[in-house]
């Protein structure tokens, strides 16, 4: 039949439309749709990152054009007691940051998720961090940390516990010690929703089912909410420490990398040396140095978010 | 193995009372179905059984015990769920062995149950699928697996077939009964599918509305409902209910609607002219010459037998029969109930009148 009926109808076809058939055909329309979302990528995303990594190999300041130097600002780099501080900055701010709103966050899902009175309310109000703009809560918390009119310092002498004000953003330690905790504060609602979210996923009569084979509530969350959580775990994690490694205004509006460089990260560093002292190859190499770290951040979601075993195979629903 | 004693439980949520007070007794070894509406109260007996929901009042004794402050997991019983709840992220042989792994058995011990239960239910080749590889009728065995496994004095069974297609629902019936046969487990079973329940209980208890409206044997029940409720309830296609008086001149006679004359076999005692209902279930309507007008609208063949929905003096019902007769819409035919097995009821309270 169709071999009757194929060469009688090809000719026609051909003759009547050709311009039709590409309009119809699916890869000339798909790349079509595809072109705004590329020509943005591109745009915004990779020729930025390209022109960065082709600056970090230049000489190029703020006004003159720069001539290509090879790896010598990564050279520089190198011993440069600063640049090294700045990166131990960085992983520390993550680490210490990541896992506290991972804690914290966890732990106030599964509080929001227990049947409380104005659980709605409860739920909204733990997103206010979130929401207010970070260089608005950054102001505030310098406000919070500043050395002569700080709150904290303020209540802790009248309480009588502290004779001195505390010197928040004037002690390396202590200065640490704020913008982490500034971080953390902004952070954990995402950290916390998201779990929330997570969590409610998990159908109760799992939790029945276990309480019935004899789980304690540890072990409903050890063996139930933690293995069917992990893969959000991943999700919000990379997130979190991708957000957390790049992070750039809550420290510039608070210490600006101060004191003596001690809440220096390399975003702020970058920024500093790029734009502030006009060095822009200098701060391209140091904004490319944070590449690697991304991108093993980023391999690790990868393996993290693979599909486990039991959520894979057949639907047979 | 142990009975199970529900005395006089209820239970309100808030000021609302669901249950009002419900005795059920169970003796060892018995499969007893809760049956009745949704919103009867059922699953939340079920669930008080199970330890879940707390007990307003009353008490529910397992074997000699009290179980009203009983943690669910102190209680010995096993639970298989409407929706199985098996842990998606544990094999098959995880599920089933989770309970006795919390108990801390050992790895020997957990294999070997495990291996059996698997035994009992066929499932060895699938024990190191996950949930999501298996089809619905085998997550179903692995939730009986989960239960056999604790080898528990009572099985609790919510809904366990509503979310399998037809056919495989006939199957699993059987299944669960012939296992029920082979483990003598006591068990309650939760189910608003009366078929469900005439066919694997040894007791059926009719809920509805929060009390107990009958309780029996599937067959007590068939052949001696309590009330209209009950009547109504089991049996399949459903009792047909005919509103009238009786007469007693003579010989005792059912005055139907626009005055069909219904033969009854006695009347209750100086009932003459009581309004009350007049039942009779389909399978027990015979044709025959002295039978009551009826004028055929709807013939249904399913091959076994032929359901016919007829008219008689204006209403609806419907006849169960096993011969092939030859009938056609608006046909004219004459329907008998066979006045032993006919049903009376009181119109208002629904109790039953005659003996």
């Amino acid at each position: 039949m169709a071999d009757v009926a194929i060469p009688r109808a090809k000719p026609q076809m051909i003759e009547a439309n050709a311009w039709t058939q590409l309009k119809h055909n699916r890869n000339w329309l798909g790349f079509w749709f595809m072109v705004p979302a590329m020509a943005f990528l591109i745009f915004f995303l990779a020729y930025p990152l390209g022109l960065g990594i082709w600056l970090s190999f230049t000489d190029t300041r703020i006004g003159r054009v720069g001539q290509f130097v090879g790896t010598e600002n990564y050279e520089w780099l190198w011993d440069d007691s600063i640049f090294w501080l700045s990166v131990f900055n960085t992983l520390l701010y993550t680490t210490v940051a990541s896992a506290i709103k991972f804690a914290v966050g966890l732990y106030l899902a599964l509080l929001l998720n227990e049947n409380m009175p104005f659980k709605a309310m409860l739920r909204a109000m733990v997103l206010i961090p979130f929401i207010v703009p970070t260089v608005l809560s950054a102001l505030a918390f310098w406000w919070i940390f500043d050395s002569q009119f700080s709150i904290i310092s303020w209540s802790l002498k009248h309480l009588g516990l502290i004779n001195q004000n505390i010197n928040f953003l004037g002690d390396t330690t202590w200065a640490r010690i704020c913008v982490i905790f500034a971080n953390i504060w902004r952070g954990v609602p995402f950290v916390a929703i998201t779990l929330l979210a997570g969590l409610q996923t998990v159908s109760p009569s799992l939790y029945e089912a276990a309480t019935l084979d004899g789980a304690t509530r540890w072990q409903n969350f050890r063996f139930i909410t933690y293995p069917l959580l992990t893969p959000i775990i991943a999700v919000v994690m990379t997130f979190s420490v991708l957000f957390t490694f790049t992070d750039f205004q809550l420290i510039w509006a608070m210490t600006r990398g101060g004191p003596v460089n001690a809440t220096h990260l390399m975003a702020t560093l970058s920024y500093q040396r790029a734009i502030i002292a006009g060095q822009l190859g200098e701060g391209a190499a140091i904004s490319s140095a944070m590449i690697p770290f991304l991108l093993a951040a980023i391999m690790v979601s990868w393996f993290g978010l693979q599909r486990r075993k039991w959520q894979q195979g057949e639907n047979n629903d | 193995m142990s009975s199970v004693q529900i005395r006089d439980v209820r239970k309100s949520f808030g000021n609302f009372e669901v249950l009002h007070g419900v005795t059920v007794p169970i003796e060892d070894g018995q499969f007893v179905v809760l049956v009745g509406p949704s919103g009867c109260g059922k699953s939340t007996l079920l669930r008080m059984l199970a330890g879940l929901e707390n007990i307003t009042s009353g008490t529910i004794s397992i074997g000699d015990r009290v179980v009203n402050n009983v943690q669910p997991k102190e209680r010995d019983i096993a639970m298989v769920f409407q929706n199985y709840a098996l842990y998606p992220h544990m094999t098959v042989a995880d599920n089933m062995g989770f309970s006795l792994k919390l108990r801390n058995a050992g790895a020997d011990e957990i294999n070997k149950r495990v291996k059996r239960a698997a035994e009992i239910l066929a499932l060895g080749p699938l024990l190191d699928r996950y949930p999501r590889q298996l089809s619905g009728g085998q997550r179903q065995r692995v939730a009986m697996g989960r239960a056999i496994v604790r080898d528990p004095q009572v099985f609790l069974f919510d809904e366990p077939l509503s979310n399998l297609d037809a056919k495989l629902r006939v199957a699993m019936r059987t299944e669960i009964k012939e296992l029920h046969q082979r483990l003598k487990t006591t068990t309650v079973y939760v189910t608003h599918d009366q078929i469900e329940a005439m066919t694997m209980a040894d007791k059926i208890v009719v809920m509805h509305d929060g009390i107990v409206e009958q309780m029996g044997t599937p067959l007590e029940l068939y052949d001696k409902p309590d009330n209209q409720f009950v009547a109504g309830f089991i049996g399949s296609p459903a009792m047909n209910f005919l509103k009238g008086h009786v007469r007693v001149n003579g010989v005792a006679t059912f005055e139907g609607p626009n005055g069909v004359k219904l033969p009854l076999k006695t009347a209750p005692a100086a009932s003459d002219g009581r309004p009350a209902v007049y039942g009779v279930r389909p399978e027990h309507f015979t044709i025959a010459d002295d039978g009551a007008e009826a004028e055929i609208v709807v013939v249904e063949p399913t091959g076994s037998e032929t359901q016919v929905f007829a008219k008689i003096g204006g209403e609806q019902v419907v006849a169960v029969f096993r011969e092939r007769h030859q009938f056609n819409p608006g046909d004219k035919i004459r329907l008998k109930p066979e006045p032993s097995l006919v049903h009376l009821f009181d119109e208002t309270t629904g109790k039953r009148l005659n003996a």
